[in-house]
């Protein structure tokens, strides 16, 4: 492959896991979210947390869907056009890929069958077991996903012989450096992300005056959520930064375009960093206050671009631009949620429009600030693959420019057309809200709703498939 | 080479063949399904078929990743030499199962517009399957290597006889389809399906015999390894109980009351097929060109997927099994949690 099928392999990845991103951490809330759902319904019986499991099962399948094709793509695409990582790495991120098949996606693919069909099938019990077990499935999945990925970013516990990497100490491995920050990081980033839908969605059937009692209990549990896991997430983010300042110094240069490693570091609001000059045009800072979040002294001193060779250094405008728009969003959550909370204090949450209006269009954020994260921790590696060891360069597979360029547009075109559609579809689900009938703690349908078993899964059938209730 | 790096492979080897023709047969018949759409015109047929599956196809295709996870794990330079090399109908193959994937949930919310779902669920389940077929022809003929890493063209799978192995997956996983909805269905539908499996079988049962003559023919290895004596004789049972099997799946066909027998049946069909690719190859893992041993991973790597392996797989197979059961019996109309 040379250098401009390398650049088309790379665009490849980056689309393809940036869509594919979005997906499971979305499922990993929900998951929980749902199971919790269940569990609160089998200890108060109240009906509305069973038609808002069922309803959030719907967008759940569908969102889940997404998610497995697009990792399949994936999963084969370290082969397809990594061929070299495969070979060179694989040792290591064979095994790590391999534990998470085996211990996350039979395990939630499997129980999603029971999860989406047994409302009927089994005991509610073992339903709610069911979904508890989903949940725990993209956890794990997470769990490997991160200590591959991390491992990536700074690699311990392995060898190399001729050019491969040999494992010597998988616990060094699997626990490597950066992992505890980064899985913290994204596991609540995804809960999170979760949480923001949600709410945005209670807020949405609020404002419009529909399904006010789930719109209630969306709010709360989505809000509460984000008035804790918001600030929680800043500490988590400083303490992640902390340790990509001591094993990946030449990627937190990037994120803050800081090029003189000799002079205290200021926290740039707005730059447009310039690699060919090494310097910054249009900054506005605040003096000192980078060094103060990166060493936590006043005076601290971190290093500059300018300590490394101009050919180590990662691109510098998206990790720049991406690292800041991935904290502006966490600051606008933490936001969010102070003053949420502040209103529900007050007993206010569910009056007051100009707090409600706007969060109705809070879903993406979550999203956006995930997909920024991954960008800056991908791109702030490069030009290493596998930091230190694979130049990105180096790690393609010999395969021609035309087969690569040609799947490129057939990813791109397909992805954007089949992913927007489910997104339209989540969205009309969304719009219809939580139908149909509960069932009542026991397993069978709520006497109240006076119908038969099988005629209540039947009306219920219709509704969803799109008929008048 | 001790001991740990001569059995390691070896029983990767085995787990990954039998990862596979789980994939083969499960996800098989649910792309089975997608293909018998092409013929089903009645949309609540179609709604039907499609819950005959529904609750498992999920979990039937993790056996893929698990196929591509496993290789990469524990033989991570057929990974990448494979993939590589087939660059093109890989591909094909992923975006076909994006289409095919997505429709099972996208199909419910479209209604009543689901059409381009449909062709979706459809077409992806028959590009997907030729491409397997593809795959699978490509690898018998062999690819081109230099120091174990493919050296050939972009173009070099496309051959009369990999097009003809795509043809024959088509057909195979259409019978397998046929057969499931016979298990899963009654009435009118199963009606359907017992004629449409009859065209399956017949289809296969010659796609077989071509490829099996065609493969000596083209690949000299091969030809060596059936017809050298006394080989032949020791081989000849896998011919022969494919005949029975045949047998077994037609009668099962059209003797109503014997609902399971035809899938059983064309489930062993497939196996035999199987142990018929298992002679020709062993102990190539990637045909021709890289042997388990030489596209090993370290040992320890196997060793440490290993551990989990022994320890995970019974419990996976014990609930998918449970979840099969959970489901078990007849689909009828109006079932699903839509």
């Amino acid at each position: 492959m040379d250098v401009d099928a390398i650049m088309l392999a790379r665009i490849q990845f980056a689309f393809t896991v940036t869509f594919h991103i979005i997906f499971p951490s979305f499922s990993i809330g929900l998951a929980a979210f749902i199971a919790t759902l269940l569990v609160r319904w089998r200890i108060t019986g109240e009906d509305h947390f069973h038609r808002l499991a069922r309803f959030w099962t719907k967008i759940f399948a569908v969102s889940f869907a997404m998610g497995v094709v697009s990792g399949i793509v994936l999963s084969y695409q370290f082969g397809t056009n990594w061929a070299k990582f495969s070979e060179v790495a694989g040792n290591i991120v064979g095994p790590l890929l391999g534990y998470e098949v085996l211990t996350a996606f039979f395990l939630e693919a499997t129980f999603l069958g029971i999860m989406l069909f047994g409302w009927q099938r089994v005991s509610p019990n073992l339903h709610v077991l069911s979904a508890i077990l989903v949940a725990a499935g993209t956890s794990f999945s997470a769990f490997w996903i991160l200590s591959a990925n991390s491992w990536m970013q700074t690699p311990t516990g392995f060898e190399m012989k001729d050019g491969v990497a040999y494992p010597v100490s998988w616990l060094e491995i699997i626990f490597n450096p950066s992992f505890p920050y980064r899985f913290a990081h994204m596991f609540t980033a995804a809960y999170l992300t979760t949480s923001v839908v949600v709410l945005s969605v209670g807020a949405r059937y609020l404002v419009q005056g529909r399904f006010l009692e789930e719109a209630k209990t969306m709010i709360r549990m989505g809000l509460g959520m984000v008035a804790i896991l918001a600030p929680l997430q800043l500490l988590i983010g400083d303490a992640h930064g902390l340790n990509t300042a001591e094993h990946q110094p030449v990627k937190v240069a990037a994120m803050e375009a800081h090029w003189d490693g000799n002079k205290p570091g200021e926290l740039l609001l707005f730059a447009w960093p310039d690699a060919q000059a090494e310097t910054n045009h249009f900054e506005i800072g605040i003096p000192h206050l980078a060094s103060l979040i990166i060493t936590h002294r006043y005076d601290g001193l971190f290093k500059g671009l300018k300590d490394f060779k101009a050919e180590e250094r990662p691109p510098l405008l998206p990790v720049f631009f991406a690292f800041r728009a991935m904290v502006g969003i966490g600051l606008l959550l933490i936001a969010i949620g102070f003053v949420g909370a502040f209103l529900w204090w007050r007993r206010k949450l569910f009056e007051t429009t100009w707090y409600l209006q706007p969060l109705t269009y809070a879903w993406p954020l979550g999203f956006i600030a995930i997909a920024s994260g991954w960008w800056v921790t991908e791109t702030g590696r490069q030009p290493y693959l596998v930091n230190g060891i694979l130049k990105t360069i180096d790690a393609a597979s010999p395969v021609s420019f035309g087969a690569v360029l040609t799947s490129l547009i057939l990813f791109v075109l397909i992805y954007t057309s089949v992913f927007s559609m489910g997104i339209l579809y989540i969205n009309r689900l969304i719009e219809k809200g939580p139908q149909g009938k509960a069932i009542s703690p026991e397993g069978d349908p709520d006497p109240s709703a006076g119908a038969h078993p099988l005629v209540a899964v039947q009306s219920a059938t219709r509704s969803a498939l799109g008929g008048k209730e | 080479m001790d001991t740990l790096a001569y059995v390691l492979p070896l029983i990767w080897a085995a787990i990954l063949a039998a990862g596979v023709t789980l994939y083969v047969i499960l996800d098989g018949f649910g792309l089975g399904l997608g293909i018998l759409f092409h013929f089903e015109r009645r949309e609540d047929q179609r709604d039907i078929i499609m819950n005959t599956i529904a609750p498992f196809w999920d979990g039937n295709q993790t056996w893929l990743v698990l196929g591509g996870g496993g290789l990469l794990a524990a033989f991570p330079k057929a990974y990448g030499l494979v993939m590589s090399g087939l660059y093109i109908p890989i591909i094909v193959m992923l975006l076909a199962l994006v289409f095919r994937g997505v429709a099972f949930e996208f199909r419910w919310v479209a209604k009543p517009r689901q059409e381009f779902w449909d062709l979706a669920f459809s077409w992806g389940a028959l590009v997907a399957t030729f491409s397997q077929g593809v795959v699978l022809g490509g690898l018998l003929q062999g690819l081109s290597t230099q120091d174990g890493r493919f050296a050939g063209g972009t173009f070099d799978w496309l051959t009369p006889f990999s097009l003809f192995c795509g043809l024959s997956l088509i057909a195979g996983y259409a019978l397998l389809g046929t057969t499931w909805l016979i298990y899963k269905t009654d009435g009118d539908l199963q009606d359907w399906a017992r004629d449409a499996a009859k065209i399956a079988l017949l289809a296969m049962l010659a796609a077989m015999a071509i490829v099996s003559l065609w493969t000596p023919y083209s690949v000299p290895r091969i030809a060596e390894r059936w017809f050298a004596w006394p080989n032949f004789l020791i081989f000849a049972p896998v011919p022969l109980l494919s005949l029975y099997a045949a047998w077994r799946c037609w009668h099962g066909i059209e003797n109503i009351g014997k609902d399971a027998e035809p899938f059983v049946a064309a489930v062993a069909l497939f196996l035999l097929g199987f142990v018929g690719l298992l002679i020709s190859n062993v102990p190539y893992l990637v045909p021709g060109a890289l042997t388990v041993w030489e596209a090993a991973a370290a040992p320890s790597s196997q060793l440490f997927m290993l551990v989990g392996t022994l320890f995970m797989l019974p419990i996976i197979l014990g609930y998918t099994v449970f979840v099969y059961w959970t489901f078990r019996g007849k689909v009828r109309a109006g079932e699903g949690y839509h």
